[in-house]
C-alpha cells in the first residue's frame, strides 16, 4: 500500500488534524519486519502505531486476527480500546476491537479463542497464555502486525523478556508477522530496537519531533520540608493550591505507602471538597476501575498515584504533573512529565516536591540534568534463564516440541540472541527432571522425550498448572484486606504478608485513603473495621523502588562540594551547613561513616552514594563481617546514598570492615546465606516453575502443608550449590540486587580514605534512613540474644519466672 | 547441650533445639512428622521437582541427635513418610542410613495419617506406644492425659524489639505435649490458629526450637 486510504485522510481532515510526519513515516515503513517509534506522549503515537492496521483493514476487513496490541498495563489496553473504537466507527470500518487481560471474563476469553477480533489488545502475560493453548496456531494464523506499546518500560523488565519469547512463538506460527514498538524518550534507542526485532532482522528507528522542553520547577512552599520522611505532608497546602489552579493534576509518588499517607493528608485539608482520587497497584480492582472511569469522565481534579499510572494512559486534560519525592532517575522523570498536556507542541508542566531536605538536593540535581537532556541508564545484559525455563514449560503446554526447533525459535528473541545451546539444554533438563546432581526423578520427570524425539508433558494435566503459574511479576506475598462482616465484607486491597504479620488486633493502618483497624486474620484474609478517630500506623506495603542513577549521585556529591548553596532553598542550605558543623558532608573521594546510639541500639551509617542496590550489598557484606567479629548486628537498610546498620554493639574501628580484598574474596560465601539471595531465589524459582503460587487445590486449613522457599534455597546450597537455579540466583543478584560493580568502583574511588565520626545522636543526614522500608534482618547472634530477653520478659509477665 | 529441660507427666524431659524430644531416664528419643519422601511424592503427583535432598537432610539431622544423646529407643511419632509409596521410592543410601540407625536400638514407628499402613523397614509398627505415665500417638485425642503427639507442626511467632521471629515449637500443658515437625520439607501451623488454641489448655507453654530453645507462654 503506497497511499493512506482516502477514508482515513478524509477523517483526519474532518477532525481538522493533519497527519504528523512520524505517522506518515510509520505508514511508509509498514512493510518493514520491525520498526521502533520514539515519540513524546501526546504526539499521536498510538495512532501512528495503528495507522497501517486501519489502512489495511479499510482495504480488507475479512474476519480474523489482524493486529495484536500489547501494553504493560491492563488499564492501558482498555483505554486504547475506547480510543480506537471512535475513529474506527467514524472512518466506517466494520471491525471488532476487543481487549483480553486478566480481568476479561472466562466466557469472553473462550469466545475470543474461537472467533478472534480484528484487533486484540492485551498484556504480555495474557499473550503468553494464549500461546500455551494447543489451538494457538489456529487463532494466530492470520496475524499481520503486533504493536508493543511503552516498550521502553517493558525492555527493562522480565515481562518484556517474556513478551519477546511469546513473539518468537507467534512469529513461528505466522512468519510474515511485522513488529512495531512505541517508546518514550530513551537514552539508547538501538538497544530497544535490538530488543524488539526478530534476531537478526534490522529495525528502523523513527524519531518524532520531541516537542518543546518541559516547564519543570521545584514547588515553592511556605512550610519547610522536614528533616526526614517521605510523606511530604508539609506541601499539602501548596499542592492543594496548585490543584485549584489547574484543570487536572496527576500527583506521582514513589511508593504506595507514601501515596496513601499523602492522599489521607490531602483529604483532611481539602476544605472545598475537590474531587480527588487515589490509584495504586495494591487497591482492589473495582476501586481502581471506579477511579479510572471518573478520571476519563473528567470528574476528578487530581489523582494521587504511583507507577501504576506511569505509562501512557490517556487521561484527557492533565495539565500538571506533580512528582512527590525525588525522581531517582532523570529518564523516568522526563517520561513522567511527558504525561502532562497531551496537546502536541505545547510544553508539559511539572512540579517537583522534595519530601525531605535530602531530596531537595536530589531534585535540584535532577532538574539540572533534565535541562541538560542528560538521560541515564545502564545496559541490561542477556535475557534471564528463569524466564526461559517458564517458556519451555509454556511450549510444552501447547503440545510436543522439538528441542532444536525451540532453541532456534528462542534465539530469535532479542534478549536471548546470545543464548548458547548448552544453556538452553540445562534449562530444558531443569524443566524435564529438575536438573539435580542427584538423578532422583527420572521416573517422574515433568517432560518426557517421545520415541520421535519430541518432548511432551508426562502428565497432560500439568498444562493447567503451568498456565495457572504463568507470568514474571513477583508480588511479594500479599494478603487481601476486607471489612469484617458476617459474610465477607467489602474488599479494600492488599497488604504484604510480612506487614500483616506485624499487626496486632487494634492496630490501625491506611488503605485506599481510609484508616482501618486490624481485627484479625481469617482464612488468609486480613479483616479490618473502619476507624476514623485514630492516627494510623504506617502502611508499609511497598511500591517499586529504583536506584538513583550513578549520574544523579555524582551530581548530588558535586552539590555537596560547593562552599555555599545559592541554588538551594535556605532551609536546605542551612541543613547541609548543620550537617557540616555537627559531622561532615560526604565527599566523592572519601568515605564518611557515622556512628551513634539511638533507641537502645547502636547505629553505623555509611555514605557510599553507590545507589540503593550496591548500598544494600554493602549492608550484607558489612553485617556479615560484623557478625563474625561479634558486633551483633540486627539488621540494615539501604538507600541510594547510605547504608544504615543497627546492632547491639558499637563499631569503633571500621577500617578492617572495608578491606577490599576481604570484601571481594568473601563475596560468594557471604552472599550464600543472606536474605537478599533468598528473596532473589524465591522470585527466580517461582518464574522457573519450581515454586507454584497457585496449585488449584488449596486446602483452607492446610497451612502446615506448605513450607518456606528459604528451606529449598538452604537445601540446594548444602547439597547442590551449582544447580541451575542457584546459578540464576547468583547471576540475578550480581546484576540486580547486588550490583557489586558499583560497590567496587566506590571502594576504588575512596581507597583507604575513611572518616569515622562518633556522634551522641542521629545526624541530620542519617535521619531519613530511619523511615526507610525494606529493612533486611540479620539472623545471627543478636537474634538469639533478643529471643532470650523477650522470653525472660514474657515469663516474668506471666508470673512464671523461676530464675 | 542445645536443649531445654522441663517436666511433663512427672518425668524430666528435654526439648532439643532440633525439634526432637529426649527422655534421659529411658534413653528415649522421639521425633515427629519426618515426612520422608516428600519431594518424591510431589514430583510423582505432577508437581514441581523439588530438590530431592530432603530425606537425606532429615536423616542426617536425626543421626546427629541419636549420636549426641546415645538414645536406645527411637519413636517416630507418625507421618514419618509422606505417603506409603514414598517409602518404596526411598533411595538406597537413605534406606541404608535407616538400617544403620536402627541397629542395636529399639525403633518404633507410630502410624500417622500420611503413613497409616505397615512399614516394610525394621522396627515395630504401632498405632500408639505407652511408656510409664506417657502415651505416644500421632494425633492428640480429646481428654487424653500424659499424651505426646505430633501432626499439627506447631510454630510460634513473636515480636521482639520490632523483629518478628517465627520458630517451630513444642506445645506443652498439664495434659499433653505436641512436638514440632522434624522433617526438612515441612511448614507449620501458628499457635494462634483456632485448632491449637482450642486443643491446648489455658496456661499452655511453647518451647521455641533453634540454636537455643526458649520457653514462653503459648502465644494465642
Amino acid at each position: 500500500m503506497t497511499q493512506i486510504p482516502a477514508r482515513i485522510t478524509d477523517w483526519f481532515a474532518a477532525k481538522g488534524w493533519s497527519i504528523h510526519p512520524h505517522q506518515q513515516d510509520m505508514f511508509d515503513r509498514a512493510a518493514d519486519p520491525a520498526t521502533l517509534l520514539i515519540a513524546p506522549t501526546g504526539g499521536g503515537k498510538t495512532m501512528a502505531g495503528f495507522l497501517p492496521t486501519l489502512a489495511e483493514l479499510a482495504a480488507d476487513s475479512r474476519p480474523g486476527l489482524h493486529t495484536i496490541y500489547v501494553s504493560p498495563l491492563k488499564a492501558l489496553a482498555a483505554d486504547i480500546r475506547r480510543n480506537l473504537r471512535g475513529p474506527a466507527d467514524e472512518i466506517g470500518l466494520p471491525i471488532r476491537i476487543e481487549d483480553r487481560t486478566g480481568d476479561t471474563s472466562a466466557t469472553q476469553k473462550k469466545r475470543q479463542r474461537v472467533d478472534p477480533p480484528h484487533i486484540l489488545l492485551t498484556t504480555p502475560e495474557s499473550l503468553a497464555l494464549l500461546t500455551s493453548y494447543e489451538d494457538a496456531g489456529r487463532m494466530f494464523a492470520d496475524v499481520q502486525r503486533v504493536i508493543v506499546d511503552e516498550i521502553h518500560a517493558l525492555a527493562e523488565s522480565k515481562r518484556g523478556d517474556q513478551l519477546m519469547l511469546a513473539l518468537a512463538r507467534l512469529q513461528s506460527l505466522c512468519p510474515t508477522l511485522r513488529r512495531v514498538g512505541l517508546s518514550a524518550t530513551v537514552e539508547d534507542p538501538q538497544a530497544v530496537a535490538r530488543f524488539l526485532a526478530r534476531n537478526p532482522d534490522p529495525c528502523h528507528i523513527i524519531q518524532a519531533d520531541p516537542g518543546p522542553d518541559p516547564d519543570i520547577r521545584m514547588l515553592e512552599t511556605q512550610e519547610m520540608p522536614p528533616w526526614s520522611g517521605g510523606g511530604a505532608a508539609y506541601s499539602i497546602a501548596a499542592v492543594l493550591e496548585q490543584i485549584k489552579q489547574h484543570k487536572t493534576t496527576l500527583i506521582f509518588h514513589n511508593t504506595r505507602a507514601q501515596a496513601e499517607i499523602f492522599f489521607h493528608n490531602l483529604w483532611l485539608a481539602n476544605d472545598e471538597a475537590l474531587p480527588i482520587g487515589i490509584h495504586h497497584g495494591s487497591l482492589d480492582r473495582q476501586q481502581r476501575e471506579r477511579v479510572e472511569a471518573a478520571m476519563v469522565r473528567g470528574d476528578l481534579r487530581a489523582i494521587v498515584c504511583t507507577g501504576s499510572l506511569d505509562l501512557g494512559i490517556d487521561w484527557g486534560d492533565v495539565d500538571l504533573v506533580i512528582q512527590i519525592g525525588a525522581p531517582k532517575n532523570v529518564k523516568r522523570l522526563v517520561q513522567r512529565i511527558g504525561r502532562a498536556n497531551h496537546r502536541y507542541n505545547a510544553p508539559s508542566k511539572a512540579l517537583l516536591v522534595p519530601a525531605n531536605r535530602f531530596e531537595v538536593v536530589e531534585c535540584v540535581a535532577a532538574l539540572e540534568a533534565a535541562k541538560a537532556h542528560d538521560l541515564d541508564g545502564e545496559p541490561r545484559g542477556a535475557g534471564p534463564r528463569d524466564v526461559l525455563c517458564q517458556h519451555i514449560l509454556i511450549a510444552a503446554a501447547a503440545g510436543p516440541f522439538d528441542a532444536d526447533a525451540l532453541f532456534a525459535e528462542m534465539t530469535t528473541a532479542g534478549p536471548f540472541a546470545d543464548l548458547s545451546r548448552a544453556e538452553f539444554d540445562a534449562c530444558l533438563d531443569f524443566c524435564a527432571t529438575g536438573g539435580y546432581a542427584l538423578r532422583a526423578y527420572d521416573r517422574w520427570q515433568r517432560l518426557q522425550q517421545r520415541p520421535d524425539g519430541r518432548w511432551q508433558l508426562r502428565d497432560p494435566r500439568a498444562a493447567t498448572r503451568i498456565r495457572m503459574n504463568l507470568g514474571t511479576i513477583q508480588d511479594t506475598d500479599t494478603l487481601k484486606v476486607r471489612l469484617k462482616r458476617n459474610r465477607g465484607g467489602k474488599p479494600l486491597g492488599e497488604v504484604e504478608e510480612a506487614f500483616a504479620a506485624s499487626l496486632t488486633p487494634g492496630d490501625t493502618f491506611l488503605i485506599g485513603g481510609q484508616i482501618v483497624r486490624y481485627e484479625g486474620l481469617r482464612e488468609m484474609v486480613v479483616e479490618v473495621s473502619r476507624r476514623a478517630d485514630k492516627k494510623p500506623k504506617i502502611a508499609t506495603f511497598m511500591g517499586t523502588k529504583f536506584a538513583t542513577s550513578t549520574q544523579l549521585s555524582d551530581r548530588i556529591l558535586r552539590v555537596f562540594a560547593q562552599s555555599d548553596w545559592p541554588q538551594l532553598p535556605t532551609h536546605t542550605a542551612d541543613w547541609l551547613a548543620l550537617q557540616r558543623d555537627m559531622s561532615r558532608l560526604p565527599q566523592r573521594d572519601r568515605l564518611l561513616i557515622e556512628s551513634f546510639p539511638d533507641n537502645g541500639r547502636e547505629h553505623l551509617c555509611v555514605y557510599g552514594f553507590a545507589g540503593r542496590n550496591a548500598q544494600q550489598t554493602l549492608g550484607l557484606l558489612l553485617t556479615k563481617r560484623m557478625e563474625e567479629t561479634g558486633l551483633a548486628p540486627l539488621g540494615f537498610v539501604a538507600t541510594d546514598y547510605a547504608t544504615l546498620i543497627w546492632g547491639l554493639d558499637a563499631v569503633t574501628d571500621p577500617r578492617p570492615l572495608f578491606q577490599r580484598d576481604a570484601l571481594r574474596s568473601g563475596l560468594e560465601t557471604w552472599l550464600a546465606g543472606n536474605a537478599v539471595m533468598k528473596r532473589t531465589f524465591r522470585a527466580s524459582a517461582t518464574i522457573a516453575g519450581l515454586i507454584e503460587r497457585n496449585t488449584g487445590d488449596q486446602r483452607k486449613s492446610g497451612r502446615q502443608a506448605t513450607f518456606s522457599s528459604d528451606i529449598l534455597y538452604d537445601t540446594l546450597l548444602k547439597y547442590d550449590p551449582d544447580h541451575l537455579l542457584m546459578q540464576i540466583t547468583r547471576e540475578e543478584a550480581m546484576r540486580g540486587l547486588v550490583d557489586f560493580g558499583r560497590l567496587e568502583a566506590m571502594i576504588d574511588r575512596i581507597d583507604d580514605r575513611i572518616d569515622l565520626v562518633r556522634l551522641n545522636r542521629v545526624s541530620p543526614l542519617a535521619a531519613p534512613l530511619f523511615l526507610e522500608v525494606g529493612k533486611v534482618p540479620v539472623k545471627g547472634a543478636a537474634e538469639e540474644r533478643l529471643l532470650a530477653e523477650e522470653s525472660a520478659r514474657l515469663l516474668q509477665t506471666a508470673g512464671l519466672d523461676n530464675g | 547441650m542445645n536443649e531445654l529441660p522441663f517436666t511433663f507427666a512427672g518425668q524430666d524431659l528435654r526439648a532439643l533445639g532440633s525439634g526432637a524430644l529426649w527422655w534421659p531416664d529411658r534413653a528415649l528419643l522421639c521425633v515427629s512428622d519426618l515426612h520422608l519422601g516428600k519431594s518424591e511424592r510431589m514430583a510423582r503427583r505432577g508437581g514441581p521437582a523439588l530438590p530431592p535432598y530432603d530425606s537425606r537432610d532429615t536423616l542426617t539431622r536425626l543421626s546427629a541427635d541419636i549420636d549426641r544423646t546415645g538414645a536406645q529407643t527411637i519413636i517416630c511419632l507418625g507421618d514419618s513418610f509422606d505417603d506409603l509409596d514414598a517409602l518404596a521410592a526411598l533411595g538406597t543410601s537413605e534406606k541404608q542410613t535407616l538400617t544403620t540407625l536402627q541397629a542395636g536400638r529399639r525403633w518404633v514407628w507410630i502410624e500417622g495419617n500420611h503413613d497409616p499402613g505397615p512399614i516394610d523397614l525394621g522396627g515395630t509398627h504401632l498405632s500408639e506406644y505407652t511408656a510409664g505415665p506417657m502415651v505416644f500417638r500421632h494425633i492428640a485425642l480429646p481428654g487424653a492425659a500424659g499424651e505426646v503427639s505430633g501432626h499439627y507442626h506447631p510454630k510460634t511467632r513473636l515480636k521482639a524489639r520490632g523483629r518478628v521471629i517465627t520458630r517451630p515449637a513444642f506445645l506443652l500443658d498439664d495434659a499433653r505435649l505436641i512436638l514440632p515437625a522434624y522433617g526438612t520439607y515441612t511448614g507449620g501451623l501458628l499457635t494462634s490458629d483456632n485448632t491449637l488454641t482450642q486443643l491446648m489448655n489455658d496456661g499452655a507453654m511453647a518451647i521455641l526450637t533453634g540454636p537455643h530453645p526458649h520457653i514462653i507462654p503459648m502465644p494465642r
